[in-house]
């Protein structure tokens, strides 16, 4: 216990001390992406993310979104579960063919109003791997989106900016 | 420059004492071998057998203790050739001591049917699978023969990867749900199912799992992937060698840097192309970066996973500072499409160099307090000892590498057992665990980053100068190269043919998760439902590498 407590107390609070521009930058679109979910969603965000044929990097940005020094939550946006408990889709990936159905599904499992981002290359237009005999390519093909966010993947900063722009819309 | 000789003239080639004894066990089961042209994959020996010696090939491999490294086909039906001239080429790829031997054969395209190596060697099943589902190898005494990559998106008698299959498809609608796929049952009183996925609760890959449970013991579990299923080796046919690193590099993202390298590897290997030591030194360097970004990242997510998530965001937050040094160092918070062939794309200045040592010293002294408490804290142990135990001989019969094998009694390495540039010249030490569980799971991954670390600065010290690239020769229609490397989750295995104006005809990745997704199944075994979380975090297959 005395060395977590510590490890803890020797690491202090990384969050809140921007070691660098991209973090003053994204403590500032935070500040902002805040007020705005404060307003439409009464102060939380709820996202459920899907992999709908990624290669996994963009899952691996996407997480890091929640490490200490981004620690999203803090602007009102939380990752859900469920499709039932989410404000939006954060999907990734060109839709494969074998996930087609289970995206139709997720969407459909989501309540109204909703909205859907695509996120990453993939997502966007199809990115590195298209369409093809087992792609649909761009999420749009197969759901309607809202909006998308470009990056290969994104990095966090980006996603950030990214939901931003979706709620300034 | 395909002369046969018999298998029993040993004339130039040097061949390790196993590799002798295999060709005389071979000669005395009658299996018909010719050595053609034996060095087109070297490291690895080729070895050309008859269709009829193939099965037997794995029984006498399988007795000698060798392991199967993965198995992949290859369609030989250019729009040119006759129609009895077609062919389908099968090639599977074996390793003892370090030492590689590909074994290969061919049958005719208008009687595509094999013998099946997987009741020999069961982590080759879906191996096997996959190879039937896009190619249409017919597969005989298959242990399993039902579907594996394919689901609903193309029909049964259609396969991606032969010529006559547009890369676009064949219009079949919207592709259903693989709703009646046949999974196993288990049944008896008290029996019930759990039905996951394909979308998963969290922030990760999607696939199917099939729990069957009595109160909360796990009775069976049955993985159901493909969900990801991209085509990636179609749309390989055709590219130029740099689109083919670029693809390479999203198999599995989080090996971005592995994957792009083994490909490159074999291409450079297919053509000859002798890559500069500071090129091959900072692909070292990358790799390792990778290594001990993704075991911070996943030592965190073990512990998270049984609630404690101190670790869970130490872990993340030495993560994060290093993925932003990568971001600075190669362009890229992953380093996805720096390693292109003949070279990398970015170079270091020496006054990086210097700030690269600081951080690894002080990367090190901030994991010394927390890797302590990882390794002993009673919470922790409780919960992830004995929890999830994969026995040696499971581990070795599928074929597992990288800290799944060596948490189960299992050294190999390739960096090791068969190092390249730059683990030649400068070895990596090894890091071995007998207990088999999610703590000598995590363990090993300790040991890992301790050990790159303390390799990274050794590199570092004396970082060659000169190119960073090297112009790949184009290659002769019909090259081929196998590139052998040490990803982060083990041995990645990339298999490369060259077509006409030196453009893909084949490649094929093989990610070290076809191994470790069958060993979930069964170290899952009598544990309870709620420990598969961590079970799974702590063996992290690769979805998107192993479903393509
Ligand atoms: S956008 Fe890039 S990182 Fe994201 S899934 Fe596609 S290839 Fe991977």
């Amino acid at each position: 216990m005395f060395r977590i407590l510590k490890k803890s107390f020797q690491t202090g609070v990384v969050t809140e001390t921007p070691p660098d521009v991209a973090d003053a930058e994204f403590e500032r679109i935070g500040i902002e992406l805040r007020r705005r979910i404060d307003v439409r969603f009464s102060r939380s965000l709820a996202i459920r993310q899907v992999d709908a044929g990624s290669c996994n990097a963009c899952e691996l940005e996407i997480q890091a979104l929640n490490n200490a020094y981004h620690d999203v939550a803090r602007f009102g946006v939380h990752f859900v579960a469920s499709p039932r408990h989410a404000d939006a889709l954060l999907v990734t990936g060109p839709v494969s063919r074998h996930m087609e159905a289970a995206l139709r599904r997720t969407w459909r499992a989501t309540p109204s109003p909703k909205f859907v981002i695509a996120a990453g290359d993939c997502a966007c237009t199809g990115g590195e791997f298209g369409a093809s005999y087992a792609s649909c390519g761009a999420v749009e093909k197969v759901i309607p989106v809202d909006a998308k966010i470009p990056g290969c993947p994104p990095s966090p900063l980006e996603l950030l900016q990214g939901l931003l722009h979706v709620l300034r819309g | 420059m395909t002369h046969s000789d018999q298998i029993s003239d040993s004339d130039q080639m040097p061949r390790s004492a196993w590799l002798c004894e295999y060709l005389a066990r071979l000669e005395d089961e009658q299996v018909m071998a010719q050595h053609g042209d034996a060095r087109i994959l070297a490291p690895a020996h080729r070895l050309e057998l008859d269709p009829e010696g193939w099965a037997t090939a794995a029984k006498v491999a399988a007795a000698m203790g060798l392991r199967h490294a993965g198995l992949w086909a290859d369609c030989l039906d250019d729009s040119a050739l006759a129609a009895e001239d077609r062919a389908i080429r099968m090639q599977a790829c074996l390793e003892h001591a370090g030492d590689y031997l590909v074994l290969e054969t061919q049958v005719p395209m208008l009687r595509p049917v094999l013998a099946s190596q997987a009741s020999i060697y069961p982590g080759v099943d879906r191996l096997e699978r996959h190879a039937h589902d896009l190619t249409g190898l017919e597969l005989t005494s298959q242990p399993d023969g039902r579907r594996w990559t394919r689901h609903q998106a193309w029909p049964e008698d259609r396969f991606p990867l032969r010529g006559d299959f547009p890369l676009a498809g064949e219009p079949v609608g919207r592709a259903p749900a693989d709703a009646d796929y046949p999974f196993g049952r288990v049944q008896g009183t008290g029996v019930y199912e759990i039905p996951v996925g394909p979308v998963h609760a969290g922030i990760i890959e999607p696939g199917h799992f099939r729990f069957h449970a009595m109160g909360e013991d796990v009775l069976q579990l049955e993985e159901r992937l493909g969900y990801v299923h991209k085509g990636i080796e179609k749309l390989a046919v055709g590219r130029d060698p740099a689109g083919l690193a670029r693809l390479a590099g999203r198999v599995s993202g989080d090996s971005t840097v592995a994957h792009a390298w083994a490909a490159c590897q074999a291409m450079e290997r297919a053509t000859d192309c002798i890559v500069p030591a500071r090129a091959q030194a900072l692909r070292g360097l990358m790799a390792e970066r990778e290594r001990v970004a993704n075991h911070l990242g996943d030592i965190g997510a073990v512990c998270n996973d049984v609630g404690f998530a101190f670790a869970h965001l130490q872990c993340g937050r030495l993560r994060e500072r290093w993925q932003r040094r990568s971001q600075a160092l190669f362009g890229h918070r992953l380093m996805m499409d720096a390693v292109i062939p003949g070279g990398v794309a970015v170079d270091l200045c020496d006054k990086v160099v210097e700030e690269l040592r600081e951080d690894h010293a002080q990367l090190k002294s901030e994991i010394v307090p927390i890797f302590d408490v990882v390794a002993d804290h009673p919470s922790l142990d409780d919960r992830l000892m004995t929890t999830g135990v994969l026995s040696e001989a499971d581990a070795r019969q599928l074929g597992c590498t990288g800290y799944v094998g060596k948490a189960s009694g299992l050294a190999f390495d390739v960096r090791r057992d068969s190092p390249y540039a730059p683990y030649d010249g400068l070895a990596m030490d090894g890091a071995i665990l007998a207990e088999g569980d999610v703590a000598a799971r995590v363990r090993v991954r300790m040991a890992e980053i301790g050990n790159a670390l303390r390799w990274m600065d050794r590199l570092l010290k004396s970082l060659p100068d000169g190119p960073i690239c090297a112009q790949l020769p184009e290659a002769e229609a019909g090259a081929m190269g196998l590139g052998i490397i040490e990803g982060w989750r083990g041995e990645i295995l990339s298999f490369i043919r060259f077509g006409p104006d030196g453009r893909i005809a084949r490649y094929f990745p093989r990610d070290p998760s076809w191994f470790t997704w069958p060993a979930l199944e069964r170290l899952i075994h009598g544990n309870i439902v709620p420990d598969f979380p961590v079970c799974n975090k702590s063996v992290n297959g690769s979805y998107s590498g192993q479903d393509l």
